[in-house]
């Protein structure tokens, strides 16, 4: 009889094994390398989620929604990105500014002004706000006109909702909305960078379409402060800065109305500012976008969609217009 | 105070201390500890940087001559190469990470943006001096000449000063700018002060000869 030459597993000597404990000790040491090569920047990290930890916000839940476009699938930018890169010049122009200010705002009471050509023009609280339609939650992408972009979970319902509820007159044609302007609470508002208050608008029909959302929560929570808290605009096919935060006022109107960025820099932002890879801002290209929380340090930029991968949704309502005209 | 200056251990722990905006930023990058847009952060810690060394750079000669530690003079080489590289890494973290590489992009990308095309001038103007920095380039210039070549440093930190005022001004952030702006202003002003200065002693000096 032939025995196989291969004898298995020959156990070593029992004084050989390394000891459980000795070896768990060698990781809990690779831990405390890696910790201290992350050093002082890792601690202030900790320090840092711990105070966005503890001014976390009430949760408000939203179903998913069915309206088309809404739910991209694409990887959520994670909280913690969303709630400390913002622009919300009302609370400093740097991107980490309105996350370390904005804890001044003062969120209640607070109420919307709706008037102008409505039949039904009046004072909405925002807890009649956060009533007045079912809550959804949109997955958009935003793309912000510097060349950075996010996807973010939104919780909100329809602009039109809120506009048919007040009932648009015949020559109500655009719809201008104005943000909070506070001195006691926007430290931002000393510098002249924008005339304040800070205020935006869009075509009657833009304002309508059911992607155009009135946003009062992301990531299941009610929106933190720096977001544009209580309620804002989001309009997803459009540069961020069209979403504009903590609405106080919407008007409707016959006339195309002044937008704060027009005012500041027409021969740069145009009223429309729909996204688009082709035109370019005078001052650099849009062709491509840095998706935050995407990869790491070395993952490369991605190109920009036209209106921001929402054609199929929006590309109709422009059927016509000379995009590198009307910018 | 020239003592500790011309110490052996003088010239290396300025050199390990001139590496550790680098290894902070490294260190950063892998600990994935430089915020939400961490390319951005890498590129402008980088630029932050070289605007530093430049100065610091500009800084040692007016230092020397206030204070009379001549063992300053020492470091100007030293810093200068620092400067040099801090600007070579940030132009290739911007080619690299905001650019990919893509040449003609990068091009395009100088020529359209204003402030890009002001900050690559004042890096190009910086080859030449980082290339005769050493011994043997000096003699075979001439002092003279050398140090003619090398006053291109005050159109550079000039240039630089724009590049950052033309990257801030579009948000009206222009604090820091106005910190580094009067730094250089002192800094220049005390050479050009000095050369009117010293023209003047000339003339008075050739006056009292005639008389």
């Amino acid at each position: 009889m032939l025995l196989p030459k291969d004898k298995g597993f020959v156990h070593p000597n029992a004084s050989e094994i390394t000891p459980q404990t000795a070896f768990e000790n060698r990781r809990e040491w690779l831990l405390r390398i890696a910790a201290g090569v992350a050093g002082a920047s890792a601690v202030a990290t900790t320090l840092h989620a711990q105070t966005v930890a503890a001014a976390k916000p009430a949760p408000l839940p939203g179903a998913r929604s069915t309206v088309s476009g809404a739910v991209t699938m694409e990887k959520q930018t994670p909280l913690q990105d969303v709630t400390t890169y913002n622009n919300y010049y009302e609370f400093g122009t740097d991107k980490s500014d309105p996350a370390r200010n904005a804890h001044t705002l003062k969120t209640r009471p607070w109420t919307v002004t709706v008037e102008g050509e409505v039949q039904k023009p009046g004072v909405f609280g925002i807890d009649e706000l956060l009533k007045l339609g079912a809550m959804e939650e949109r997955v958009y992408r935003l793309r912000c006109v510097e060349g950075w972009s996010m996807v973010v979970p939104w919780v909100g319902y329809s602009l039109s909702e809120l506009i048919r509820r007040v009932e648009p007159t015949g020559s109500a044609k655009f719809v201008q909305f104005v943000t909070l302007a506070d001195r006691a609470q926007m430290p931002g508002l000393r510098s002249s960078v924008l005339e304040w208050p800070y205020v935006e608008g869009l075509r009657l029909d833009e304002a309508m379409h059911p992607l155009t959302l009135l946003a009062f929560g992301l990531y299941g929570q009610m929106l933190p402060n720096q977001n544009g808290a209580p309620l804002r605009l989001v309009v997803p096919w459009k540069y961020g800065f069209k979403s504009a935060k903590s609405l106080v006022k919407i008007r409707f109107v016959d006339k195309q109305p002044r937008t704060s960025w027009e005012v500041a820099a027409p021969q740069e932002y145009g009223f429309y500012s729909n996204v688009n890879p082709s035109v370019d801002h005078p001052r650099w290209s849009q062709a491509t976008e840095r998706r935050i929380g995407e990869g790491d340090l070395f993952t490369k930029k991605r190109p920009t969609l036209m209106f921001n991968g929402y054609e199929a949704q929006v590309g109709s309502m422009y059927a016509g217009l000379d995009l590198k005209k009307f910018y | 105070m020239n003592g500790a200056l011309l110490h052996p251990a003088a010239k290396p722990t300025l050199f390990a201390l001139a590496l550790l905006p680098l290894a902070q930023l490294v260190v950063g990058a892998f600990a994935n500890t430089l915020g939400p847009n961490p390319a951005e952060a890498l590129i402008r810690g980088l630029g932050d940087w070289t605007l530093r060394m430049l100065c610091l750079t500009l800084t040692v000669t007016p230092l020397r001559h206030w204070t009379g530690w001549n063992g300053l003079a020492r470091f100007r080489r030293m810093l200068g190469l620092f400067t040099f590289s801090y600007v070579v890494l940030h132009f290739l973290a911007y080619a690299w990470l905001d650019m990919g590489f893509g040449w003609n992009e990068i091009m395009r990308d100088i020529a359209m943006r204003p402030f890009v095309l002001v900050g690559t001038t004042a890096a190009l103007l910086m080859l030449p001096l980082a290339a005769t920095s050493w011994n043997r380039a000096i003699r075979w210039l001439g002092a003279s000449r050398w140090q003619q070549l090398h006053r291109a440093i005050y159109a550079i930190v000039l240039l630089g000063l724009l590049h950052f005022f033309w990257m801030r001004a579009s948000k009206n952030t222009l604090g820091e700018v106005a910190i580094y702006a009067s730094v250089v202003a002192v800094l220049l002003g005390w050479r050009v002060w000095r050369a009117l200065g010293s023209r003047y002693f000339m003339k008075l000096g050739n006056h009292s000869a005639r008389g």
